[in-house]
């Protein structure tokens, strides 16, 4: 071949039928007989619901029922395992959070069911509500991701105590919502008992397990299609409460319902990061080296669950520090359950402990990114294990060369352009890769054309583009000769595509039988028989891949400008180099870190999700109020990939790709405005309010 | 939405008598927010009357005003050469306002008549005496950031939203009005009414009273003015503050000035005390901080928006210097 295939930056195959209109999302999707479900959710954020009058809306035109907790089908809503959560399913009158499911209406058409949503009454019993982090009732949980939610390694009071310069400092990141452009989606069918999803999920196994425990029904007889994902960045990772609402709408209505959830809805019950507040202590040598870190996180959950904000794995296992002490406590309040959220935990845990390192770095006289060259870790500074590789210093040259970080005047508000105050700032990113058991089946038909079915899902990631290119690597077949099927329960099994693990468990997959489908090829001089070649395996991580950490890592690099008397803040430029290991498109994983450090920038300067105090109700749940970035408030973004093999992680050498941008691209421009103005902004977003203090 | 009634005026006259049967009737031009709010369940008319085929859309010089339709769309007055050279603060206004899709619909007339952002008049949920007189105001110990500091009442406060209706405060607007008594012109600082204990009343039209357009009169040293936006993000955002600002220098003295503000007031804000410190005064920071003071005297915050009275007069102070310098 002439050309290498893997990590070519390839055009999606997927692209033109994206831009022009021609794939289906889940609610593109029509089926004969198919009627429309809206929900009614809650107007309060605590209490129950006294009476439901729901007489006008079912004589609104075309309505075909009203489904209220009283007539409601009876399941389980019930969570069936840990990451689950309870359902809000009309089984009952208790109301927990702002915009909660409390009726369902379902008509001819989604104007008429939207028209008769409106027109159902509902009256409640109101309770105050608690939405303050400050307020709720704290508890630690029983475990984070399997580990204690208390943890220490070495003496870190002690280390703390004698440390030759201290900071302890707290940090705030509020509640934010996903908003992924297509708002969430369900097509519930029943033939007799067997029933078929669509559904804009990241999962559809867990979607198949789910509403078989919640129906009590075999999952065999559920079918789910995802077709394709308008984006989900964690959203979509759960099976929520519309879910299981649309196929109990279509049982009750026997027809196949479909259920849109509305933007407003999506800051109803379908996830948000929680809010944090994280107290970060540094103890440092006079030459910058740790001693000590301590790192307490206090984080939302809602009435119901117990979802955990793991912002503690960034400061665990990124820096070379002895000593280290973590805490995670929970606060109940009066909100939906979180959920994860893009780099759940090393996002919101990066901009605590990136801003604090930020702080020694000043409070030291030692520039930023050689404070960080100073503390470098060889290994996972928690379990002692080796990094299956590790790039770091590599992103932190070619980045820092690539901004001009030399030149930089390391004084606070030194430096101006015009009238505004010019400040640069840095982070470093890493989060961890994770890889689960997956199953693909390959096909090779006698004309050398490759088929390889695995029921993951495209969310934007292009999955249909870069598990053809991986395949076709080790056929060596051109990538357009190998197609991939995805995106239904009928293909074999694949993880959840979350975690940054799908490179890792698809690709793996991908590539164990790749390599097994070409010694087929090789046995048969290299040409298929006539009825062609199967290959169908399931690849699990082997037990020697644990004996190495595998973490993604980067640096991020922001200039800002300033203004000193209005408060505003704008990014001029940003640089990110990453370690992702191996690359498997160039233009794909492009995107996936543009698409972070974005997202980043929007962390950093805009995302707040507000609630009313008093009500408990949000108060900008749409997209003119919930800010996030528009093109003007994006500079030009350059992503530096430090391509490399990673020979320990996985058979794809591929570390997770699609957190790691967002993961201290926050603190890169905290730190940059606090180089500009010397203003420390520790409670996210920054905004013009807090600079004119 | 609710289901309502459509009707297709021919005819300035028809579109009046159209709307004076039905009390609840709502014209419509561009549409891009009584639809939003019909969709929040904040207006539920009977009856929309589509006023789209009006000639009403000519922006021309007659004599010594500048005549801009009721239904000239926000992005032809922006790109207009009378508009940008006689009054360069409108076109900028304009420019900064919505987004480049809105500002295509949207009409001059209507954005005149675009209704606050304050989150608890959307909200159907919410207190809100301005959507639901004697129900309460929601804003006050609420989320207030975005709310106004200047014109509020223990009623009422939410802030004006549009951009446009700030510099044309400062120009001394008229706006045309035809309607079944027939047609009467209005300043625009007369126009908007302050909330008070009457928050549901906004402007001194009647029902079914029409914009037919706008007069605004060229001012002498309107070329001379600008329009300063501060907001959270770049584009597509309502103000935290706004000035417009037009001076009239000769040697380092200012002989005339025209300020408004906006993002800070219940309705387009004049300082005209301001105005009158800044006649006879030196062009420099001394005096524009000081005028910025007279600018926001009264100002009251309420809690989450005490910040808007600093960044106000920083606006104030910063548009001041652009026009100057």
């Amino acid at each position: 071949m002439s050309q290498p295939v893997l990590g070519a930056p390839l055009d999606r195959v997927e692209g033109p039928g994206k831009v022009t209109g021609r794939i289906a999302y889940t609610a593109d999707n029509d089926i004969p007989g198919m009627v429309h479900a809206v929900v009614v959710e809650s107007t309060i954020a605590n209490g129950r619901i006294a009476a439901i009058d729901e007489s006008a809306a079912r004589s609104a035109p075309g309505v075909i029922a009203i489904m209220t907790p009283r007539n409601a089908p009876r399941v389980d809503a019930r969570k069936v395992d840990a990451n689950d959560s309870l359902l809000f399913l009309l089984q009952g009158d208790a109301v927990e959070f702002d915009r909660q499911p409390v009726a369902v209406a379902i008509a001819e058409t989604f104007e008429q069911a939207t028209y008769a949503a409106r027109l159902v009454r509902v009256r409640y019993d109101v309770r105050p509500p608690t939405t303050a982090l400050a307020s709720g009732e704290r508890f630690l949980p029983d475990q984070i991701f399997g580990k204690p939610a208390q943890h220490k390694r070495g003496m870190p009071e002690d280390a703390f105590a004698r440390a030759a310069v201290t900071l302890k400092q707290t940090y705030r990141t509020p509640t934010e919502h996903h908003n992924p452009m297509e708002t969430h989606a369900t097509i519930a069918q029943w033939t007799g008992d067997r029933l078929t999803i669509y559904d804009a999920t990241q999962w559809v196994f867990g979607v198949q397990h789910r509403l078989a425990a919640t129906f009590g029904i075999d999952p065999k007889a559920i079918r789910v299609v995802a077709p394709f994902v308008g984006g989900a960045f964690g959203c979509k990772g759960q099976t929520w409460s519309h879910v299981p609402l649309a196929a109990m709408a279509a049982r009750l209505a026997g027809r196949p319902v479909k259920l849109v959830v509305t933007r407003p809805q999506m800051f109803g019950w379908v996830g948000h990061r929680p809010q944090t507040e994280q107290v970060v202590g540094l103890g440092a040598a006079r030459d910058g080296t740790l001693a000590a870190v301590t790192h307490d996180v206090l984080s939302e959950t809602s009435m119901s669950d117990e979802f955990v904000e793991p912002s503690v794995v960034f400061s665990r296992d990124l820096y070379a520090v002895p000593n280290y002490a973590m805490s995670d406590t929970l606060s109940r309040l009066n909100i939906s359950k979180p959920t994860y959220q893009r780099g759940p935990g090393e996002s919101t845990g990066s901009f605590a402990m990136e801003s604090a390192m930020d702080e020694l770095s000043y409070a030291l006289g030692i520039d930023p990114l050689e404070l960080r060259l100073r503390n470098y870790s060889a290994n996972d500074p928690d379990s002692g294990k080796p990094y299956s590789s590790k790039r770091l210093r590599e992103c932190y040259a070619a980045a820092a060369a690539q901004f001009g970080w030399s030149a930089r005047n390391p004084k606070v508000r030194s430096t101006s352009r015009g009238r505004m105050l010019v400040g640069s700032g840095m982070a470093t990113a890493s989060r961890a890769t994770h890889r689960s058991p997956c199953t693909v089946r390959m096909r090779m038909n006698a004309d050398g054309n490759v088929l390889v079915q695995c029921g993951t899902i495209e969310q934007g990631t292009g999955t249909p583009t870069v598990y053809p290119q991986l395949a076709a690597e080790i056929l060596e077949i051109p990538p357009e000769r190998v197609r991939f099927e995805f995106g239904n329960t009928d293909l074999p099994a694949a993880p959840i595509a979350a975690g940054s693990q799908t490179s890792g468990s698809v690709g793996s997959a991908v590539v164990v039988a790749a390599r097994r489908m070409r010694e087929l090829l090789v046995s048969h001089d290299g040409k298929p028989p006539a009825d062609g070649f199967e290959v169908e395996l399931e690849d699990s991580p082997p037990p020697e891949e644990a004996e190495h950490a595998t973490q993604a890592f980067g640096a991020h690099f922001a200039e800002v400008e300033v203004d000193p008397d209005l408060g505003t803040v704008r990014v001029t430029r940003f640089v990110g180099a990453f370690d992702g290991g191996r690359i498997l498109n160039a233009k794909t994983a492009r995107s996936q870190m543009l698409g972070g450090i974005v997202w980043g920038i929007s962390m950093a300067l805009f995302e707040d999700t507000r609630y009313d105090a008093r009500s408990g109700r949000i108060m900008n749940a749409n997209l003119s109020e919930y800010l996030v970035p528009t093109n003007a408030d994006i500079p030009d973004v350059e992503v530096i990939l430090i391509a490399g093999d990673d020979p320990f992680a996985n058979p794809a050498g591929a570390k997770g790709i699609g957190e790691v941008g967002i993961c201290g691209s926050a603190a890169a421009v905290a730190n940059a405005v606090y180089h500009a103005t010397g203003i420390r902004i520790r409670d996210l977003p920054i905004t013009p309010d807090k600079l004119i203090r | 939405m609710n289901p309502f009634r459509y009707e297709r005026a021919q005819s300035g006259a028809a579109a009046i008598a159209a709307a004076q049967h039905d009390g609840d009737a709502r014209f419509v031009a561009g549409g891009t927010n009584i639809l939003d709010l019909m969709k929040i369940h904040v207006e539920a008319p009977s009856l929309l009357v589509d006023i789209n085929r009006l000639p009403l859309s000519k922006i021309e010089l007659r004599g010594d005003s500048v005549h801009i339709g009721a239904l000239a769309r926000l992005n032809d007055v922006a790109a207009h050469p009378v508009v940008r050279q006689a009054f360069p603060m409108v076109a900028i206004a304009l420019e900064q306002s919505a987004s480049p899709q809105l500002r295509n619909m949207a009409s001059m007339g209507g954005n005149l008549l675009q209704r606050t952002r304050c989150a608890y008049f959307r909200d159907v949920a919410a207190p809100c005496n301005k959507r639901a007189p004697g129900s309460g105001c929601g804003a006050i110990g609420g989320e207030n950031r975005m709310e106004a500091i200047l014109g509020t009442s223990e009623r009422c406060i939410a802030t004006h939203a549009s951009d446009v209706a700030v510099p044309l405060v400062a120009l001394d607007a008229v706006v045309n009005v035809a309607g079944p008594q027939g047609s009467r012109s209005i300043v625009l600082s007369d126009f908007y009414r302050l909330p008070g204990a009457t928050p549901h009343l906004e402007t001194v039209l009647v029902h079914g009273e029409l914009i037919t357009g706008l007069s605004v009169p060229v001012l002498p040293f309107g070329a001379r003015s600008t329009y300063l936006k501060v907001r959270d993000r770049a584009q597509y955002e309502f103000a935290l503050g706004s000035a417009a600002v037009a001076l009239d220098i000769e040697g380092g003295t200012i002989r005339q000035a025209r300020l408004a503000l906006g993002g800070v007031g219940t309705v387009p804000w004049r300082p005209r005390a301001a105005e009158h410190d800044l006649t006879g005064a030196p062009a420099t920071r001394t005096a524009f901080e000081g005028a910025a003071e007279a600018a926001l005297t009264g100002a009251r915050g309420y809690g989450m928006n005490d910040f808007k009275i600093a960044l106000a007069k920083r606006t104030l102070v910063r548009a001041l210097e652009m026009v100057a310098a």
